[in-house]
């Protein structure tokens, strides 16, 4: 389905915001509608494109934080400070504004829902988006592929989806949430309160035995410790997606 | 390699399909250089320049510059030997 749609090329095409959701105080879910979307993969991306009054154009990539759900598309942006897109999206968009995108894109960094191998999704910060996505769409696909997802962030409230991602884990046996938060914890916190590390990759992987597949986003050198921390232990390095987010200018 | 200031195959994935009007991420390409092949995805992009400049992970030679022109996107070939959509 996907390839099919792809293969049409890419066009800018016009959106329209039909929900705002503030995830936390710096990330915002816009909730699109689009008239001709051809439905998209888990980790796949889209581009949005901003034209000012005097014609000058930028665009910035953004994940699609939801599974394919007809003309409905959800993205969740981080406000950068001083960013040129991202404090427009977070803050100024309002709910029946339109928005220039395109896509879907990407072909690397997807989870097929289908693929019975254990699942291992490591997300810093932001990078949860694109990991959300798949674990939302496992969930929709009332698939039994063993899911674990760490997610490090600064502090529990900065934790993008935390409440949806606690009763996720609740309600699904086979979905292990694990948390790390590297700048402060609340009192009576059992999580781990550290940035991800070989010790901990040693202690929520897949034994590499199981044969499982990684996806992990985030900031660059997060990306690059987890990448690195599964191949030493063992994990296929053709097993192992990874999607960086960096200084793009927000 | 471990610097924070690099992304990765996928941030070029939009200018790709308008190249080549497919999805290329998947793609796999070879080095000239070393010979590694590596899905267009799993490529280090250096972006902040006029163009993003694309480098192989196993020995860091340029494999190819994708910009934007004002009549278009161009991709200028450096160490790229071949590359091959997924099937």
């Amino acid at each position: 389905m996907a390839r099919t749609a792809i293969r049409r090329g890419l066009t800018w095409e016009v959106a329209s915001v039909i929900d705002l959701v503030d995830e936390t105080s710096r990330v915002r879910s816009l909730v699109l509608d689009v008239p001709d979307w051809p439905g998209h993969l888990p980790g796949q991306h889209l581009d949005v494109r901003l034209t000012a009054e005097d014609g000058y154009q930028t665009e910035r990539s953004y994940s699609i934080a939801t599974p394919a759900d007809g003309r409905r598309v959800t993205i969740s942006v981080e406000r950068i400070v001083d960013g040129e897109v991202s404090p427009y999206l977070a803050d100024e968009l309002r709910v029946g504004d339109k928005l220039e995108l395109r896509g879907p894109i990407g072909g690397y960094f997807v989870w097929t829902p289908g693929d019975e191998r254990p699942l291992l999704l490591v997300g810093g910060g932001s990078g949860i988006v694109p990991l959300m996505a798949m674990l939302r769409a496992r969930i929709a696909a009332a698939s039994d592929v063993p899911v674990r997802l760490l997610v490090s962030a600064r502090s529990v409230d900065e934790i993008i989806y935390g409440a949806e991602l606690e009763s996720i884990a609740n309600a699904n046996s086979g979905v292990e949430i694990i948390r790390t938060l590297t700048r402060s914890q609340p009192s009576g916190w059992t999580g781990y309160a550290r940035r991800v590390d070989q010790a901990m990759l040693a202690e929520i992987a897949w034994p590499a035995g199981r044969q499982p597949r990684a996806f992990a986003c985030g900031p660059t050198g997060f990306v690059e410790t987890v990448a690195s921390g599964l191949v030493a232990l063992g994990h296929d390095p053709g097993t192992i997606r990874t999607e960086r987010f960096g200084p793009t200018g927000g | 390699m471990a610097d924070d200031a690099h992304l990765d195959g996928n941030a070029i994935g939009g200018l790709l399909i308008e190249i080549f009007g497919q999805e290329m991420t998947d793609a796999l390409g070879c080095c000239a250089h070393c010979g590694d092949k590596n899905q267009v995805g799993a490529l280090i992009v250096y972006r902040g320049g006029p163009g993003d400049v694309v480098r192989c992970p196993s020995c860091e030679t340029v494999l190819i510059v994708a910009t934007r022109l004002p009549a278009g996107p161009r991709i200028y070939f450096s160490s790229l030997r071949w590359l091959q959509p997924a099937s």
